[in-house]
């Protein structure tokens, strides 16, 4: 669970946050007046919830999601509420019923696929981007897939090799899909909302270890028209010496490496890119234009990952900013062990995060920047 | 002479209606939609149901429908082998001649609101779904006016509008979408069916058999239609499939065998397959056909196959063939007017090849179009995206 609060003032679709209240509680938590607290596991299944009620053409589809409540318990209560016809359980044959979910979409419904976790969208990921991503282009415009993807991705605790892979570099390389990346119950929430109802394939990759955590909402959050923008970062923490992206449960860990790094007198802009595909380039590239220094970081495999594109756009963009090179920080180049202490080694820790922004840091002579 | 009493007696009876009356005797019978009954060449073989007579009923006007229909396909088809060998249609060309009459006669027997889907040798259900000639030749050549605005090619034509859901690359992908298509129909409280159209190659796909277990499972609108035209790319069927009787592979879903050379048999099966997946949900229909061109344009065809095979078919079982004899049968047209009208179809298709010839190729800013309904003003690249840059709107 996370150690501290913070109170943002709403910054609906604003890259660039308004001035932050930060209350540093060690071990135990301050409630600011009236903020409610909302677990991301709730935070989708009312944006579920919300969403099906207002169009009846969304509907659910995956293994377990009716009778079982949702293997994480994501669409509990939604088959009381809307019946067989629109949260169906299926077979365990992904292939299947990712191929029949893209044919509704192209029949107009709005379909949201769960994936028990994202490692078994491979069985389907034919049906995902030769079905779903391309058929917009290929028909120039006729048959338009308005489907949600979602699902656990990247690692969980001790599942082993073939349950603990973090798909969004691949998914992210795809034109014709977009992918988003949740953090918070506020993330969870308007990014789920605006994903069905985008008219355009939609992986959203959600992360297990995040969905019994609390996080604040304020009311407009909690509205039921409440909607973050697809394409958009957000600056969680302002900073002025080194930027660090990420997403997703890293999110946190972030956030904890910029408090240790605040001691030490490195202020750390932490950024939520939200958005793997499209990515805010803009808010990345003017965050190292201010600070000049980059740390990128992610769960999945370095190779190709989202860190390397973000890299490459920055050297493109940006490269007379940047006073040192860019840091990378990723999971191990390696399947993912189960033993426990092997399993540690194979994802970021909050000391990699901050071992590699002092690297950014200490790497160049102090320059003044010129103009 | 009975039945040519019984014509004359219809003609008289016509005369007070509105038909155009020309001096072309044929016209008034090729109009003429008085019922009466065909034979199939040969009776239905079914599975798990009772299958459909094999007296169907048809009409001079829509004998006259499917020879139009079919000899302008057919004429189609021969235009675009030409217009590949003179590289004007490039990459994959997956042509259907020999197969006409399944896309004929299904499409007797249905809607534009029922849909259909197929895999990459799609063109002449294309037309059958009221494509025109026009679009397709243009997208074959890769030009704007193509009904894909040329960015899809051979294998990626879709009319939305008329039920005809494409045109797929991947063997199989499509049969799980069309039953996905069923899944749509059935939400919406449609009257609807969907066909999903495949080969005896794709008949093996494991993504098939999982779709139709959920399409029986939820009693989905939805009929497989295996077109086996005997050979997956190279590889006949008896060397892929263990059980070739595809009819069957449904297990606890009904199928039926059918002449997919006899466009009459064609339409009734679809006729009761329609009637059937509204009531008791997906079935199997497999259309015994052929095609005479190899594979693809890459395949000549005739190393896997013979060609005593080729043109045996040919001779004894060609579609546009046999609806030809039906009509003759029935003085529904003389020999020369049917000649005449494949001619005609000549001169229509290379009409329409000219008009899609004159058709430009796309804007080079169409790269950039249909990535995404909704682009958010995002920025897209070029290979040097120093160079070249565009804004999805």
């Amino acid at each position: 669970m996370l150690g501290f609060i913070r109170q943002t003032v709403c910054n609906r679709g604003v890259s660039v946050s308004k001035s932050q209240l930060r209350f540093l509680v060690p071990g135990g938590r301050n409630y600011a007046s009236g903020a409610k607290e909302m677990t991301v596991r709730d935070a989708l299944n009312s944006a579920l919830d919300e969403e099906m009620s207002a169009d009846s053409k969304v509907f659910i589809m995956g293994e377990e999601v009716g009778e079982y409540q949702g293997a994480y318990k994501i669409t509990k209560g939604l088959l009381d509420k809307y019946g067989p016809d629109r949260v169906i359980d299926t077979p365990i044959t992904e292939a299947g019923f990712t191929g029949i979910a893209v044919g509704a979409a192209y029949h107009s419904l709005k379909p949201v696929v769960e994936f028990m976790t994202f490692n078994f969208s491979m069985q389907a990921i034919d049906h995902i981007i030769n079905s779903a991503a391309k058929s917009n282009y290929m028909s120039a415009g006729q048959i338009s897939v308005p489907i949600v993807f979602r699902g656990p991705n990247g690692a969980a605790a001790g599942v082993g090799a073939q349950h603990s892979q973090c798909y969004a570099a691949w998914f992210g390389a795809c034109p014709g899909l977009k992918v988003l990346a949740p953090y918070s119950s506020e993330d969870a929430r308007g990014l789920l909302k605006a994903a069905i109802r985008d008219p355009d394939p939609v992986v959203f990759l959600e992360n297990e270890l995040l969905y019994g955590e609390s996080f604040p909402v304020s009311a407009e959050v909690l509205d039921s028209s409440f909607c973050l923008p697809i394409g958009k970062a957000k600056i969680e923490r302002e900073g002025k010496d080194v930027t660090i992206t990420t997403f997703s449960k890293m999110v946190g860990f972030a956030l904890k490496a910029a408090e240790i790094l605040e001691k030490e007198g490195i202020s750390a802009e932490v950024i939520n890119l939200r958005s793997i595909r499209p990515l805010d380039r803009a808010t990345i590239n003017s965050s190292v234009r201010k600070t000049n220094r980059l740390v990128t970081v992610e769960e999945g495999f370095p190779q190709h990952g989202v860190g390397a594109e973000i890299c490459a756009s920055v050297v493109e963009e940006s490269f007379e900013y940047l006073d040192a090179p860019v840091e990378r920080i990723a999971g191990a180049d390696v399947c993912m062990p189960y033993a426990a202490n092997l399993e540690r080694l194979a994802v970021p820790q909050i000391e990699d995060i901050v071992r590699a922004a002092k690297r950014a840091c200490y790497r160049s002579t102090s320059m003044a920047a010129t103009g | 002479m009975a039945a040519l009493t019984r014509r004359s007696y219809n003609l008289v009876n016509r005369i007070s209606t509105t038909h155009a009356y020309t001096s072309h005797l044929h016209r008034s019978f090729s109009t003429d939609t008085t019922p009466f009954t065909v034979e199939t060449s040969i009776p239905f073989t079914s599975h798990n149901c009772e299958p459909p007579s094999r007296s169907v009923e048809t009409s001079a006007a829509e004998l006259m429908t499917f020879f139009h229909d079919m000899a302008t396909m057919r004429r189609m088809e021969i235009a675009a082998d030409s217009l590949y060998k003179s590289k004007l249609i490039r990459g994959f060309c997956h042509l259907y001649d020999g197969q006409e009459a399944v896309a004929i006669g299904m499409e007797a027997a249905i809607t534009k609101k029922d849909s259909i889907i197929t895999a990459y040798r799609d063109h002449c259900i294309f037309l059958s779904r009221g494509g025109t000639l026009v679009e397709a030749f243009a997208e074959l050549m890769g030009r704007k006016d193509g009904c894909s605005k040329g960015k899809g090619g051979s294998m990626h034509f879709y009319k939305k509008d008329s039920g005809f859901y494409g045109g797929h690359g991947i063997v199989g992908a499509q049969v799980p979408l069309g039953i996905g298509l069923a899944f749509a129909q059935k939400y919406n409280k449609e009257d609807h069916v969907s066909f999903a159209l495949y080969g005896d190659g794709a008949a093996n796909q494991g993504q098939l058999f999982e779709a139709l277990n959920m399409a029986a499972l939820w009693d989905l609108p939805a009929i497989l239609v295996c077109e086996n035209n005997h050979y997956g790319m190279g590889t006949a069927e008896w060397r892929a499939a263990k059980s070739p009787a595809y009819y069957k592979r449904g297990d606890y879903v009904p199928g039926l065998k059918v002449d997919g050379m006899d466009a009459l048999a064609v339409k009734q099966a679809c006729k009761f397959a329609k009637e059937h997946a509204l009531k008791n949900g997906p079935l199997i229909l497999e259309m015994d056909t052929y095609r005479y061109h190899g594979h693809s344009m890459s395949d000549p065809g005739s190393t896997y196959r013979t060609r005593d095979e080729i043109s045996g078919i040919r001779q004894e079982r060609d579609p546009i063939e046999r609806i030809r004899k039906v009509i003759l049968a029935h003085d529904i047209a003389t020999e020369k007017e049917l000649k005449d009208i494949e001619k005609e179809k000549r001169k229509v298709v290379d009409e329409a090849i000219a008009k899609a010839k004159e058709s430009p190729m796309p804007d080079p800013s169409e790269l950039f179009t249909n990535v995404y309904v909704k682009g958010f003003g995002v920025e897209a690249c070029g290979a040097d995206r120093k160079e070249v840059k565009a804004v999805l709107p």
